[in-house]
């Protein structure tokens, strides 16, 4: 299980290509890739993301053991990034690895409900009109409940 | 003494990231409370803890939670990770 919380872009087919090396237990490998997306129309300038360092690791590394003591998984990842990003960068992924799809497939969801609500992250926009933090939004909190 | 971190608007609203505050609060809640005296700045981020969340030594907790031996206690809006 691994967490890596970085200001720098990440090579998503490499980041894959890692995870699946030497893989022999694992027949299905699930990835998610959270984008910035301008919901500004073409307004927004960037996206600045503040964390709780320390606090991020640990609630990630909870998150995720708390996903391989649910489902039968052999290995999981989350790359999450923080500072200066810009429309159509890539913010955080999530990989899953296990024997059957559908524990990857569930694990990768129940991760990514979870880091949206559970994991300390701050989103500020910038827009020409000036700066605002993102709202948490309520069904992300109601989306914790189906697990 | 404990640490004290802001995040988010919190930490614009108040001005500051981080600060050593010398408290006898035995809960969060008689926390706030203290610092909400102390000037407008504190108290115009702490008017409404609903909108707020707490960790006590980089766990997620409630405003209730005690504070006898915790170190580092942050406040900051509901998170947006993800």
């Amino acid at each position: 299980m691994a967490v890596r919380i970085q200001e720098q872009s990440f090579d998503l087919g490499a980041e894959i290509e890692k995870f699946a090396a030497g893989r022999r237990d694992a027949g299905a490998i699930v990835s998610f890739t959270g984008v910035v997306r301008d919901d500004a129309d073409g307004q927004l300038d960037r996206m600045e993301i503040e964390h709780y360092p320390g606090m991020t690791e640990r609630a990630i590394a909870a998150i995720e053991a708390e996903a391989v003591s649910r489902w039968n998984l052999t290995e999981a990842l989350v790359i999450h990034r923080y500072g200066v990003l810009r429309p159509g960068e890539r913010i955080m992924m999530v990989a899953t690895a296990s024997r059957h799809r559908m524990d990857a497939f569930a694990a990768a969801e129940f991760l990514m409900d979870y880091l949206k609500s559970r994991a300390p992250f701050w989103k500020k926009e910038f827009t020409k009109d000036g700066a605002e933090w993102v709202a948490a939004k309520e069904e992300d909190e109601a989306a914790l409940s189906r697990w | 003494m404990i640490d004290v971190l802001y995040f988010a608007w919190v930490r614009e609203r108040i001005g500051l990231p981080r600060e050593k505050v010398e408290t006898n609060a035995e809960t969060v809640v008689d926390l706030v409370e203290e610092l909400k005296a102390r000037e407008e700045r504190y108290a115009a981020a702490f008017a409404d803890i609903s909108a707020l969340r707490v960790a006590v030594d980089q766990e997620l907790t409630d405003f209730s939670a005690p504070l006898k031996g915790a170190r580092e206690i942050a406040f900051f809006p509901p998170m947006t990770g993800g």
